[in-house]
Formats: C-alpha cells, sequence, structure tokens
C-alpha cells in the first residue's frame, strides 16, 4: 500500500517536490492515509488552533472551533461564518470592469469587454489576500463553488464522526 | 421504416442467434435494474485468474494502439500524421466500448452511441450487418461531435455470430460544406453542414462499394485526403479484428465473452472508487461562457443568425454519498443559429474525454466510466437542442468552453483530499483557430484546419507553473506539426513561430504559455481565412485567486508592401509580441484589421495579406502577489513576460542591468507587494455592499444585448435557475428580463 511520510507530504504542500517525484506520485496508486498526513501538515502551519476539518484552497479551511460550531475560516484568522453558507458573502470585493483596470493585468485587446464581462477579486478582509477570482457577465449571482457533503464524508467515507 | 422489434432467440446474428436489438434491450434493462453492467456482480475471471484477466485487457489493448499507430501512416493528412487526429476502439456487439487506442478518445462513446443507433433502428434487418461490412458516420445527431470527424464501424464475427464491433475515427481536412475547410464557421443548419453520412453502409466484402467511392470524388474538396483518411480507418479496424481473432483462437470464445462484459463493470466500479478514493462528496458550481460574435455578419447571414451572442454554461458536478457523478448544465442557455450547437452524443464524448485525463487516467478506460456517470442535458439548450436540423460544424466552440470547469471542480476535491499533485486550473480554450480555403498553392480548389492549436499552454498546477505549447483538452497528446507540414497543406507560409508573452492567466503559479503564428499567404491569388475563439469573455477563470488566461482578438494586414520587402531584402515581421507595441504592425505595410471580433464567417485575403493567430495559455492558480519574484524575472528575462507587468501583476520591481538583463529589486518588491495588498483593501467594498449596490442594476436590467439574452434563454429554459437567480438578487416571483 502506498504511504508517504510527512515530510514528503509537507514538501508536497510546498512545492519542493522535484517533476520526476510529483509524477510519480500521480502514477502511482493513492496513499489512503493522505487526508491525515495532509490534515497534520496543515494544521502546524496555521497560526490559529482550531481544527483544520477541510481544507478549501491554500488559505481557507472548514474548521471546528472551540465551541463545537464549524465555520470557514481563512489563513489569517478572519471568519467567514458558517461553513454551509458561501464564504465570498462575508468577503471584500474588488471588481475589473473597466479597460484600465483589466490593463493592469492583460496587455490591450486581450483581456474580456466590459459589459460582457467582469472580473470578481474576493479579498481576505485582515490581510488582503486574494482568495478567488470569479469571470462572470455583470449581474450573474455571485458563484458558490464547493458545498461539500462533510458529515458524508467523515462519517461514510473516512469511517469516523465529524 | 417500418421498425420491427424482435426479441426472439433463433433468427438474428447477436450471441445465441439472438438479434442485436434484444440483447441491447437486455443490457439496458439489466443495468436499470441493478445499476451494474450486464447485471454482473462478480468479476469471476477477474478473481479466479487476474493475471489471465489483465493479461487479456494488455492485448486488446496493445491491439487498438498498434492499429492506430501503423494505420496513421496510411493517411496524407497532416491533422492525422503529425497531429494524431486519429482513434481507434473495439466494442460489445451492444455497442460498449471494452478499450481504446490513445488519440482523440472523445470518439470512444461517441462511436458507442453510433453502433447503437444502427442496432435501434434494426440495421440487422435493413440494411443488413454482415461479416465484411464497412459503415460510416460523421452525424452529431447519432454519435459524434461533428461532421468532420468521420467513423468507419465495422462488424466482428467469429463463426457467424457477432462478438463486437471494431470503429476508428479521424479528423478530416475539408467535409464539402459550402464554406471550405472541416469546420466551417456560417453554417445555421445541418444542411450547411457538409456531406454528412448518417451511419450508412458505404462497403461490403471488406471494400468500398463503388457508388460510394465516386460519391466521394465530388462531395469534398481535396477526396484524396478523404479516400486515404478512409483507407486509414479501414486499415485500423482491420487490425483490430485479427488482434480479436487472434485472442479468440488462443483464450476461447467463451473466456472472451465473459471478459468484454466483466471488463466494462469493472471499469465501471473503477470510476466509483475512484470518485471515492480522490474527492470529496458535494456540489461544485463551475460555469463558464462563450461569445459569438457574429453581429458584424448583417446581411451575409440572416436576421435570426446576424448578432452577438453569450452562451451560458452553468456547469455542476454533485458527487453523491456512494460516488454517484452527476454532471448537470441545468440552466444552459439555448441551442442557436449558429455552427456550434452540441448534441448529446458530442457533450458525453466531451466529458468522457476529460475525465480521462484526471480522475481515471490510470485504470481500465473504457465505457464503464460512461455507465457512472449521471448527465443532465436540458433539452432545448445548446447542449441537447429540440432542433435536429440546427447546425453542429463546430460543435467544439460550446463544448470546450462548457466543460471548463470540470478540473477545476475536481481540483477542488483534490485539494480536499490532499491530493494535490493532481490539481490542475482548468484546460484553456484550444485556439485561436485557423482555418481557410480557396484555390491552393497547387491550383486546385483548397481547404485546410490547421491543427497547431493541439498545443496550447496547460493551467498551472497547485504546485508549479502549466506547462508551455503542449495540449488540447480534446487530444492529450497535444503537437503542433512542424511549419514545413502545414505549409505543404496550406498556401500561408510561416514568417514566424514563437513563445506569446502575457498569453497566460497570471497566479502564483501561471498558466503554461501560448505562442503566436505570422502567416502571409502566398502563391495563390485569393484565400478566405477564418478565426476562432473567444474574444469578449475569457474563458473559465483560474483557481484560489488565479486570473484566467487571456481573451483574443483578430488582426491582419491586408494590401502590405510584403512582396516589395523581399523582393528588396527589408525587414519583415517575424513576430507580434504586444498589442500595444505590435512589431507585425510596425514592420509592414497595409491596412489593420484588428478587433474582438474572433467568430467570423469567410474573411478574403489576397496574396502577401498578413494574418495573426494567438494560440491560448492556461489558467493561473494562486495570488499572484505570492509569486516567487525570482520566477517573475525569469518571465522577463526569457520572453514570457511583458515588463510593465511585473509591477503591475506581481508587484514585482525589476531593473535592466548593463547587459539589458532584468534583476530583481527585493526590497522594493518586497515594499510594493504590502502597499498593493493594502490597495486591496482600501479599493474593495464588503460584498454584501456590492450586492445592494448591484440589485438595481439588475432590477434596471441594464446588461448589453448578448448577456440580456443570454439571462432570457436561461431563466426561459429552467425554473430552478430562474429562481437561483431571482432568489440571489431578491427579486420578486415574476421578475423577468
Amino acid at each position: 500500500m502506498t504511504h508517504y511520510d510527512k515530510s514528503t507530504i509537507a514538501d508536497l504542500v510546498d512545492g519542493r517536490l522535484e517533476w520526476p517525484q510529483l509524477k510519480a506520485m500521480m502514477s502511482n496508486f493513492k496513499d489512503p492515509d493522505r487526508f491525515d498526513t495532509y490534515i497534520a501538515v496543515l494544521q502546524e502551519r496555521v497560526p490559529w488552533d482550531d481544527q483544520i476539518l477541510l481544507p478549501l484552497g491554500p488559505h481557507l479551511f472548514v474548521v471546528r472551533k472551540a465551541d463545537g460550531s464549524i465555520v470557514t475560516k481563512s489563513r489569517s484568522g478572519y471568519e467567514f461564518g458558517d461553513y454551509r453558507q458561501n464564504w465570498k458573502l462575508k468577503a471584500r470585493i474588488r471588481v475589473r470592469d473597466t479597460e484600465a483596470s483589466l490593463q493592469e493585468l492583460y496587455p490591450a485587446m486581450m483581456h474580456c469587454t466590459p459589459g460582457w464581462m467582469e472580473l470578481r477579486e474576493y479579498i481576505d478582509p485582515l490581510d488582503g489576500t486574494l482568495l478567488e477570482v470569479e469571470a462572470v457577465p455583470p449581474g450573474y449571482p455571485i458563484i458558490h463553488s464547493f458545498q461539500p457533503d462533510l458529515e458524508t464524508f467523515y462519517r461514510e467515507w473516512l469511517g469516523r464522526e465529524l | 421504416m417500418t421498425m420491427t422489434s424482435d426479441t426472439t432467440a433463433g433468427v438474428g446474428i447477436g450471441w445465441g442467434k439472438r438479434s442485436l436489438r434484444s440483447m441491447l434491450e437486455e443490457s439496458e434493462r439489466l443495468f436499470a435494474e441493478t445499476g451494474r453492467y450486464y447485471g454482473i456482480e462478480r468479476l469471476t475471471l477477474k478473481e479466479e485468474d487476474p493475471i489471465r484477466y489483465e493479461k487479456l485487457f494488455s492485448r486488446l489493448r496493445g491491439g487498438m494502439v498498434n492499429a492506430r499507430e501503423t494505420a496513421l501512416n496510411i493517411s496524407a493528412s497532416p491533422i492525422v500524421r503529425e497531429i494524431g487526429e486519429l482513434c481507434f476502439a473495439l466494442y460489445t456487439p451492444e455497442g460498449d466500448s471494452i478499450t481504446l487506442s490513445t488519440g482523440i478518445m472523445v470518439h470512444v462513446h461517441t462511436m458507442s452511441d453510433a453502433i447503437k443507433w444502427m442496432i435501434r433502428n434494426n440495421y440487422e434487418e435493413n440494411p443488413g450487418i454482415e461479416d465484411g461490412d464497412i459503415f460510416c458516420n460523421n452525424d452529431a445527431f447519432i454519435g459524434d461531435v461533428h461532421n468532420a470527424d468521420v467513423q468507419d464501424i465495422l462488424p466482428i464475427f467469429w463463426e457467424g455470430e457477432l462478438i463486437g464491433w471494431a470503429a476508428g475515427v479521424t479528423h478530416v481536412i475539408d467535409v464539402g460544406a459550402p464554406l471550405p475547410s472541416g469546420m466551417p464557421m456560417g453554417p445555421i443548419h445541418r444542411y450547411e453542414d457538409g456531406f454528412m453520412l448518417s451511419a450508412q453502409k458505404v462497403g461490403s466484402k471488406n471494400r468500398l462499394h463503388r457508388d460510394y467511392e465516386l460519391r466521394c470524388q465530388t462531395a469534398v474538396r481535396l477526396p484524396f485526403y478523404w479516400m486515404l483518411d478512409q483507407q486509414t480507418r479501414i486499415a485500423g479496424c482491420q487490425m483490430i479484428k485479427e488482434a480479436v481473432h487472434r485472442v479468440i483462437r488462443e483464450e476461447g470464445i467463451e473466456t472472451y465473452k465473459r471478459f468484454i462484459r466483466e471488463v466494462i463493470e469493472d471499469g465501471r466500479r473503477s470510476f466509483v472508487q475512484r470518485v471515492k478514493e480522490l474527492t470529496i462528496p458535494g456540489t461544485y458550481s463551475v460555469p463558464s461562457f462563450m461569445d459569438v460574435t457574429f453581429g458584424g455578419e448583417a446581411g451575409r447571414l440572416p436576421p435570426e443568425a446576424a448578432k452577438d451572442t453569450l452562451m451560458h454554461a452553468p456547469l455542476t458536478v454533485e458527487i453523491g454519498s456512494e460516488g454517484e457523478f452527476k454532471v448537470s448544465f441545468e440552466g444552459a442557455s439555448k441551442w442557436g443559429y449558429h455552427s456550434f450547437n452540441a448534441p448529446p452524443s458530442a457533450m458525453q464524448g466531451g466529458l468522457w474525454v476529460l475525465l480521462t485525463q484526471t480522475l481515471v487516467p490510470n485504470d481500465k478506460v473504457n465505457d464503464g466510466a460512461y455507465f457512472a456517470i449521471q448527465n443532465n442535458l436540458p433539452y432545448g439548450s445548446w447542449a441537447n437542442p429540440d432542433n435536429k436540423f440546427c447546425s453542429v460544424s463546430i460543435a467544439w466552440v460550446y463544448l470546450i468552453p462548457g466543460y471548463s470547469g470540470i478540473f477545476r471542480a475536481l481540483s477542488m476535491a483534490y485539494v480536499g483530499r490532499g491530493y494535490l499533485e493532481e490539481v490542475i486550473a482548468g484546460h484553456p480554450g484550444t485556439w485561436n483557430m485557423t482555418q481557410g480555403g480557396g484555390p491552393n498553392h497547387y491550383g486546385q480548389p483548397g481547404a485546410w484546419t490547421n491543427f497547431e492549436m493541439s498545443s496550447c499552454g496547460t493551467s498551472a498546477r497547485y504546485v508549479m507553473d502549466g506547462e508551455d505549447t503542449c495540449a488540447a483538452m480534446w487530444n492529450p497528446e497535444g503537437d503542433m506539426g512542424d511549419v514545413e507540414a502545414w505549409e505543404i497543406l496550406e498556401p500561408l507560409l510561416y514568417l514566424g513561430r514563437r513563445i506569446r508573452p502575457n498569453s497566460f492567466g497570471p497566479g502564483k503559479f501561471r498558466g503554461g504559455s501560448g505562442f503566436e503564428s505570422i502567416r502571409m499567404v502566398y502563391n495563390t491569388p485569393n484565400q478566405v481565412l477564418y478565426n476562432l475563439g473567444e474574444g469578449n469573455v475569457f474563458l473559465g477563470t483560474g483557481l484560489f485567486g488565479g486570473y484566467p488566461a487571456f481573451a483574443g482578438y483578430r488582426q491582419s494586414i491586408k494590401h502590405t508592401d510584403m512582396a516589395r520587402r523581399i523582393a528588396h531584402h527589408l525587414p519583415y515581421p517575424i513576430s507580434d509580441e504586444d498589442p500595444e507595441n505590435s512589431q507585425m504592425i510596425a514592420h509592414v505595410e497595409g491596412v489593420l484589421e484588428r478587433d474582438k471580433r474572433t467568430i467570423h464567417l469567410p474573411d478574403p485575403h489576397a496574396e502577401y495579406d498578413l494574418y495573426l493567430s494567438v494560440l491560448r495559455g492556461g489558467n493561473g492558480l494562486g495570488d499572484v502577489l505570492e509569486r516567487d519574484p525570482t520566477a517573475v524575472v525569469r518571465d522577463l528575462n526569457e520572453g514570457y513576460l511583458l515588463p510593465r507587468f511585473a509591477a503591475s501583476t506581481y508587484g514585482v520591481v525589476a531593473f535592466q542591468n548593463a547587459e539589458g538583463e532584468w534583476e530583481l529589486d527585493a526590497e522594493a518588491t518586497e515594499e510594493r507587494r504590502a502597499a498593493m495588498r493594502r490597495e486591496r483593501i482600501e479599493q474593495s467594498i464588503p460584498v454584501e455592499e456590492w450586492i445592494a449596490q448591484q440589485r438595481t442594476r439588475v432590477e434596471q436590467k441594464d446588461f448589453i444585448a448578448p448577456v440580456r439574452q443570454m439571462y432570457q434563454e436561461s431563466m426561459s429554459l429552467s425554473p430552478t435557475w430562474a429562481a437561483h437567480f431571482r432568489s440571489f438578487w431578491g427579486l420578486d416571483d415574476d421578475w423577468s428580463l
């Protein structure tokens, strides 16, 4: 059964694995204990003590607080509320919908046309980290990108209580 | 045609003299009743002798790959020979794929649909199915993506019994449509899509029918290529038949019969297992959009077609507790009078080829994966048109953006589980697609599609930049082809082909780079050219703060002085690089045509006119301010990044040394990045406040026409999506656009 030690997973998280090693990981059978090792690595990297239940990205986590509530929380420590709600609703937003703002990122002619589409930047209110970018037409409802079925994942797939 | 149902034993060509239709009906009934392929409970062959089971699979799989690698040499088309736009597969009598070669694997399931269509329409009775028959199909509403992908399907018999099908597909150069090329833009009905073969019997006794061969001579431009492609497909299928016969001679027919059913159920179980092994149950929402710029074609297209439109692909993936994998386009916009509608067969094939590149790349890839997936393709939408006479000439134009969220959805799951090595920020649009036609450099009516688009950049991974110029979502073995090979087919010379700066999506890890080709029409009096790609919108987006790759544009310079420049050995453009400082424009005199009409009808060009094609890169991943500053400087020095974007995008301050090389100012970079983080907070507002502001705009329906029409179509086709839209903006139940 495939197994990687904690330092290897830490190197994976940090992007320190060389391509041949990464490619071998892709081609090999998956290591069933990855989740626990991964969570242990991440838990050591965050500046707070809440228990990570599910990573949502490099800076976002579903965590259990000391009072037992489960919320979405960023690495900076900002809490976005109940994990079942779309965390973006509690973030800050900056919209690139003018040629000038789009041309900070793309040469002229190589960006979307304002009116057809806009770039919405969802920003961590505490440290200004850019958490997600939506590319949508004006008026498009904010996307709830991922709604995890956390209870099923823990109880039925991992075989343990949430 | 009178349809008859034959479910009695003793008269058919299937197993035990049953009809193929009764076998298919039984297969579908057993799957519906049990959820397992053919109702199989135990994989007895695998359990009893796993080594033999694996050897059997390997031998059949090897037969497919061998057929492809050998047969492609028969073709004269660079699309097939250089790019590898072909694929072969083996099917059960009911039309379910057992194993396949590499190549354009999207068609493994489309050809399954075509076989089942023949079975359901009782081909067994009329026109009959006999050993040595050859059936040909390129009808997307039967089982295909579009007319350019032509399939040959040959029955495989053993001792008088049909034991399966061999099938092969190639992408052809021209389909004999009113407009030249394999995938003309401009058809708005299927009558204009070109030569169509609706699962037609075109040969028997292992020979093509003479009447069919003669018809092909005038049905398409360049019949020479058409016929050699056909011989390629038939030769590959004959090799598959021989490979299957060899296996049966050595293993016995009963073992073969058990194996082909078990291996599909094995594939289904493997898919479900992988879902549970790698993902997180839940719902993933990854919508995308695509613009069609036919608004500039008034007078060339009828009013219902000559307008700008926006496609809506509200893709969701729902993963259930038992590993159920449901893919839905609920809320998709309507089919339209353009060339980009995608019938269900195309959609299912497109999904299938994507999943083989991420979720199920390693195990037994066959129709087992298809049986493990549930699709919701709303009837009447672009993904399942309720008009069977709409055009599908380039269904990929909607299919590629439509599925651009699949990799991102799965990547969110992989991040949850910790399988970061699998994470990738979506796939790019595989364009600009350059096509054209007219009198060619051999003095013949010509048509061509340049497939260098199969080497776009890949999107960024979780831990590294995307790869440059190497891939297409529809062909995992992307190859741009040699310029010399394309120049044999096309009356255009390459003046340059090189990495295109800023063609990737920015991020902590940037997408792989695209490239640019500068073409000059040469040795022909005239040639029509097309562009194809998104222009007013981005295709998908990045992940975790990464930005999407660039949106395209159209650029030609006509009536140039290139003939004079060549005659007098004067400088001429070999690159373009930056639209704001175009080297192409700077180094030639002529009439510039440049705009965002990236989808248009054939555009006349004359000899020495120049045409720019900018091939897409991949999306970015992660926050740009976390990108290693030295990687930004490396991108500057290697020509991947235009200098002004180092600071404006990445907050990296760099300067050029005496040798002209860029160097990092680490301290200034740190200060600038800190300032940019502060600016983000200062320039942003709380989302709840923004929603309140935007609600007014929505209430006033303040959208440009294509956006308004998109919302109208989605809300009218899907009450569910309409309710979602109204609910989000707090609108009344009767609010409409």
